[in-house]
């Protein structure tokens, strides 16, 4: 029950992203939402990984033969991502600030091809 | 109008691709077949404890090595959009309080250790190289914010970098050659289980890639914190 609501919460946070990607025209605020977005995505690949009953697959004393342990390739995959995550967002803020100090603007309108 | 018709259209496509994630969630305890392969055969193959860092590192290290080159490209891309133009430098426009620039100092060494403490603990413990890097590089961005460092040494962060990253696929290429192939680390001895000094060369390479995450890290820091200084923004 709770990784379901778990999930719900993450694919909540995909689109709340997604609709910050679309509608905002600030380009701080869109790469807040592709964070939001970004964040969502690790919650919906994390709680696929999860087992009723199951522990993390991290094997230490209190480890009985026969105990479950939850999916490890998908915790493994959200490490992955959430770095590549950081990495693309620095990139984007990066871009964001050199746009900014080109045009002396952050609102997504006034980058349009024609006007550069 | 329009905009925000469409915008609504992609969402409810994003609902729709998402719902089945949520409606159909893995109800059985039984995990598949190449996870089960991994937890049965993980332990006794690699000996690290915690079977994600065996994953990360060895079945999947190839994976982890794309990574670190993705994450060095972001920030090589970093530091050219930042780029230093020649006439920043001079005095810092903001001064720390006195209680941040104490306790920066006080807690910097800390933050190291615990983050070194986290990346040679990789192989048993939750954490690793990844996780350990970027608690490096909140201890600089500690320093930073305090003001007791103005700049940071390039010759020694590119070093780092260089050398890291050079290390990392010289062990892999020991793998290639001692063990059964590119990314094993089973040519070092595999030591007695849940110890410091076992699992074969995971922990070897994970300390390198806590050293090259830091230190691309600390790179990105360094560029933004270039760039605020050169445009005279106080804080």
């Amino acid at each position: 029950m709770i990784i379901q609501i778990i999930v719900s919460i993450g694919a909540l946070l995909v689109l709340i992203g997604l609709w910050g990607l679309l509608t905002r025209r600030n380009l701080i605020k869109m790469i807040i939402g592709f964070s939001i977005m970004d964040t969502g995505t690790h919650l919906i690949i994390v709680g696929l990984g999860y087992r009723k009953g199951a522990t993390a697959p991290i094997l230490d004393s209190s480890i009985t033969p026969g105990t479950h342990f939850v999916d490890p390739i998908p915790s493994a995959l959200v490490l992955t991502a959430i770095v590549i995550g950081l990495a693309v967002t620095a990139l984007m803020l990066a871009y964001a600030v050199r746009l900014h100090s080109s045009r002396g603007s952050a609102l997504i309108e006034d980058f349009k091809e024609n006007t550069l | 109008m329009i905009k925000r018709f469409l915008a609504i259209i992609a969402l409810l496509g994003a609902a729709a691709v998402l719902l089945p994630f949520v409606l159909k969630l893995p109800t059985e305890e039984a995990l598949p077949g190449l996870a089960s392969e991994y937890i049965e055969n993980a332990p006794g193959e690699l000996g690290a404890a915690n079977l994600v860092t065996g994953i990360i590192v060895t079945y999947r290290g190839l994976d982890t090595l794309g990574e670190v080159a993705v994450l060095f490209a972001a920030t090589a891309a970093v530091g050219l959009l930042l780029k230093r133009t020649g006439n920043e430098g001079g005095v810092s426009h903001w001064r720390a309080s006195e209680i941040l620039e104490s306790g920066g100092g006080f807690l910097f060494p800390l933050i190291i250790l615990y983050g070194v403490y986290i990346f040679l603990h990789g192989h048993l413990t939750p954490g690793g190289g990844f996780q350990g890097g970027v608690v490096i590089a909140t201890g600089f961005l500690l320093l930073l914010l305090s003001g007791s460092v103005n700049s940071f040494n390039h010759t020694v962060m590119s070093l780092v970098e260089s050398f890291s990253g050079f290390a990392y696929v010289a062990v892999a290429l020991a793998g290639l050659i001692w063990a059964a192939g590119f990314l094993d680390p089973r040519f070092l001895p595999q030591g007695d289980f849940g110890r410091l000094f076992s699992a074969g060369a995971i922990p070897v390479i994970y300390s390198l890639i806590g050293l090259k995450v830091g230190a691309e890290l600390i790179g990105i820091l360094d560029a933004m914190r270039c760039k605020v200084r050169r445009e005279g923004v106080t804080a």
